[in-house]
């Protein structure tokens, strides 16, 4: 029961880091970015490589995979995003859907369509037993990078120029650069730090959330389940909702694991019809 | 007045492009027999991509899971058949009227929200019928399928099982019937409230339009067209899947529509033609990157012609070269 738990917020904190940077995309350019998961999944793949191939140390390739998408998401951002800001949000979803076909087609092509696994090192594999909860060393890893993620993540957005930069971005974009914030800038910036920190997610969580080449569409409805029911005003909505999302989802899939899918779509179409805005969200419209 | 009114006639009136197209339809019955398979292939899907064109192209209403009712209609006319009676025009009809209730039912939750919350509540909808089909397999044959519906022939005088030329004729009858039907629709004072809420509806709604009710309308007719569609496909290839609800096909849809642009009833019809017709020539030269280059194409797309279809790439490229032209 409690290892359930502990799978959960493992599986939740995960998806957090790899939706954070979505929630941004969406709240501060309003723009429906659904390629943010083929990022992860070029994080995740990187590592693959790394760690596979040339023998890197797995901790060694986590920050590799982090810098990879996020220059890859840099030159997409100013290269292709960019004519889409101003686009309505069908050209945005068709866009970021053809990004995506590519991505998963070129990834197919060089590097095969079987699911991949990262060779872990042996001191992360099985579990202890921590006042009889079982605990996998692994999963504990994942938690603790992910909530170091989330200090860092919180200290930058609460207390340096960048972080209050970007709140007010967000807040409202129009009077952010009428006080001379190059708002532009500041996007491109986060938007490749989100695609990093996805990648990161991917690379950190490649056992769990399995890497093959459709990694991005499957994933899609969760990152979107998290930045829609999170809200997209802060970043401990969207926090809450990963780790609901992920204790429900293990949950789920051990208790009835016939019906686990059928009941996340059900409460995601219910908490958006009752609560459009999102479940956590200060009620703003944008 | 009496100008407007002549105004909306000549719009409601069939363009000579038209009477072509029907032509060339009519006669590619005679005259392409290898083709049949292809062109019945062509013609579900342009019925679905129309249905998805009263959605997006006259109401604005972005839907990422519109084979929800597309799958939805290929089970009930599949399930009617085996269980009660294997005419398939009465199997169209229950299988309209089934996924329009469906349509109705879930339309009152994509009513709310904005752009984002929409695309994923129709996606939702969509995960979920695809779970209840999955799971349901003493009903629906899960995974592997549902087989074994008698096709009858139509009204009891046309055979159509099994047997390609005639399917074809009935499908094309069926998309002509269905094509005229939603012409009268988007040609009334409803298809032009519609146009009007998709363009603002804070305005629509001022000028004494009831947003909701006509929205609702229109997603159950849709849905009912995609019924419509799916009942087609059930009944030519006898077998429905959960390919038919899974969101490959919402998307391709999508894209289809995209393709031949939105907004004319027609670019569903071109966009599929292109898509199954590129899709056999470069999906027989590299089957498994043929998604890369649909991925090449909606990127493009979406770049250059936004929801006008293909066509407005080489119309916009036209009126360049003539600005050119005129300023030299």
């Amino acid at each position: 029961m409690l290892t359930i738990f502990f799978d959960g917020i493992a599986y939740g904190m995960l998806l957090f880091v790899i939706a954070c940077g979505l929630a941004v995309t969406l709240g501060l350019m309003n723009f429906v970015n659904l390629a943010h998961g083929a990022f992860a999944m070029l994080g995740g793949y990187c590592a693959y490589v790394l760690v596979n191939f040339y023998g890197v140390p797995f901790f060694a390739s986590l920050p590799v995979a982090f810098m990879f998408a996020a220059m890859i998401g840099l030159v997409a951002e100013r290269t292709l995003y960019v004519h889409f800001y101003n686009r309505s949000h069908l050209e945005q979803v068709l866009f970021t859907i053809g990004l995506v076909f590519m991505v998963s087609a070129l990834v197919d092509y060089f590097l095969g369509s079987q699911q991949r696994f990262i060779n872990l090192p042996a001191y992360l594999q099985g579990r202890f037993d921590f006042f009889g909860i079982g605990v996998g060393k692994y999963r504990l890893l994942i938690i603790l990078v992910c909530a170091l993620i989330l200090i860092v993540l919180q200290l930058i957005l609460g207390y340096t120029r960048f972080g209050s930069r970007l709140r007010a971005a967000v807040d409202d974009q129009r009077v952010a650069r009428g006080l001379g914030i190059n708002v532009n800038w500041v996007f491109a910036i986060t938007f490749a730090a989100g695609c990093g920190l996805a990648g990161l997610g991917g690379a950190l969580g490649a056992e769990i959330l399995s890497l093959e080449p459709h990694f991005p569409l499957k994933f899609m409805i969760y990152f979107l389940i998290v930045v829609s029911v999170g809200g997209t005003s802060s970043i401990t909505g969207p926090f809450l909702a990963s780790i609901l999302l992920g204790i429900g989802d293990v949950a789920g899939k051990y208790y009835a694991p016939r019906y686990g899918g059928f009941v996340i779509y059900t409460i995601m179409i219910v908490v958006l019809v009752l609560r459009p805005q999102g479940l956590f969200s200060r009620g703003t419209s944008k | 007045m009496k100008e407007a009114a002549a105004a909306l006639k000549r719009k409601r009136a069939w363009h000579w492009l038209e009477y072509v197209f029907w032509l060339a339809a009519a006669a590619s019955i005679f005259l392409l027999p290898s083709q049949h398979a292809l062109l019945t292939q062509i013609a579900i899907w342009s019925l679905f991509a129309l249905s998805l064109d009263l959605l997006l192209g006259y109401a604005g209403i972005v839907s990422l899971g519109h084979a929800a009712y597309f799958g939805f209609g290929a089970y009930v006319a599949a399930l009617f058949a085996i269980n009660f009676y294997g005419e398939p025009v009465t199997g169209l009809l229950v299988a309209g009227v089934a996924a329009g209730l469906l349509g109705l039912i879930t339309s009152l939750l994509v009513l709310r929200g904005t752009d984002l919350t929409r695309l994923m509540v129709t996606l939702g909808i969509a995960l979920v019928m695809y779970e209840i089909a999955n799971q349901m397999s003493w009903l629906t044959g899960g995974a592997d399928g549902l087989t074994g519906m008698p096709v009858n022939p139509v009204l009891g005088v046309f055979p159509i099982y099994f047997i390609t030329t005639n399917s074809y004729v009935y499908v094309l009858v069926v998309l002509f019937i269905l094509l005229v039907i939603a012409k009268r629709i988007v040609h009334s004072p409803f298809g032009y409230s519609l146009r009007a809420i998709k363009g603002n509806p804070l305005r629509a709604s001022s000028i004494g339009i009831p947003n909701n009710l006509r929205l609702i309308a229109v997603y159950t007719v849709a849905a009912a067209y995609a019924g419509v569609a799916g009942a087609l496909l059930a009944q030519t290839t006898p077998v429905v899947s959960l390919t038919y609800i899974d969101f490959q096909r919402s998307a391709d849809v999508l894209l289809m529509l995209i393709i031949g642009g939105t907004g004319y009833l027609y670019g569903g019809i071109v966009g599929s033609a292109l898509f199954l017709v590129a899709q056999k020539f470069i999906g027989n030269v590299t089957p498994q990157y043929w998604e890369f280059w649909i991925g090449f194409a909606l990127v493009v797309i979406a770049l250059f012609a936004r929801d006008r279809g293909v066509f407005s790439i080489f119309e916009r490229i036209i009126a360049a070269l003539r600005k050119e032209k005129a300023k030299s």
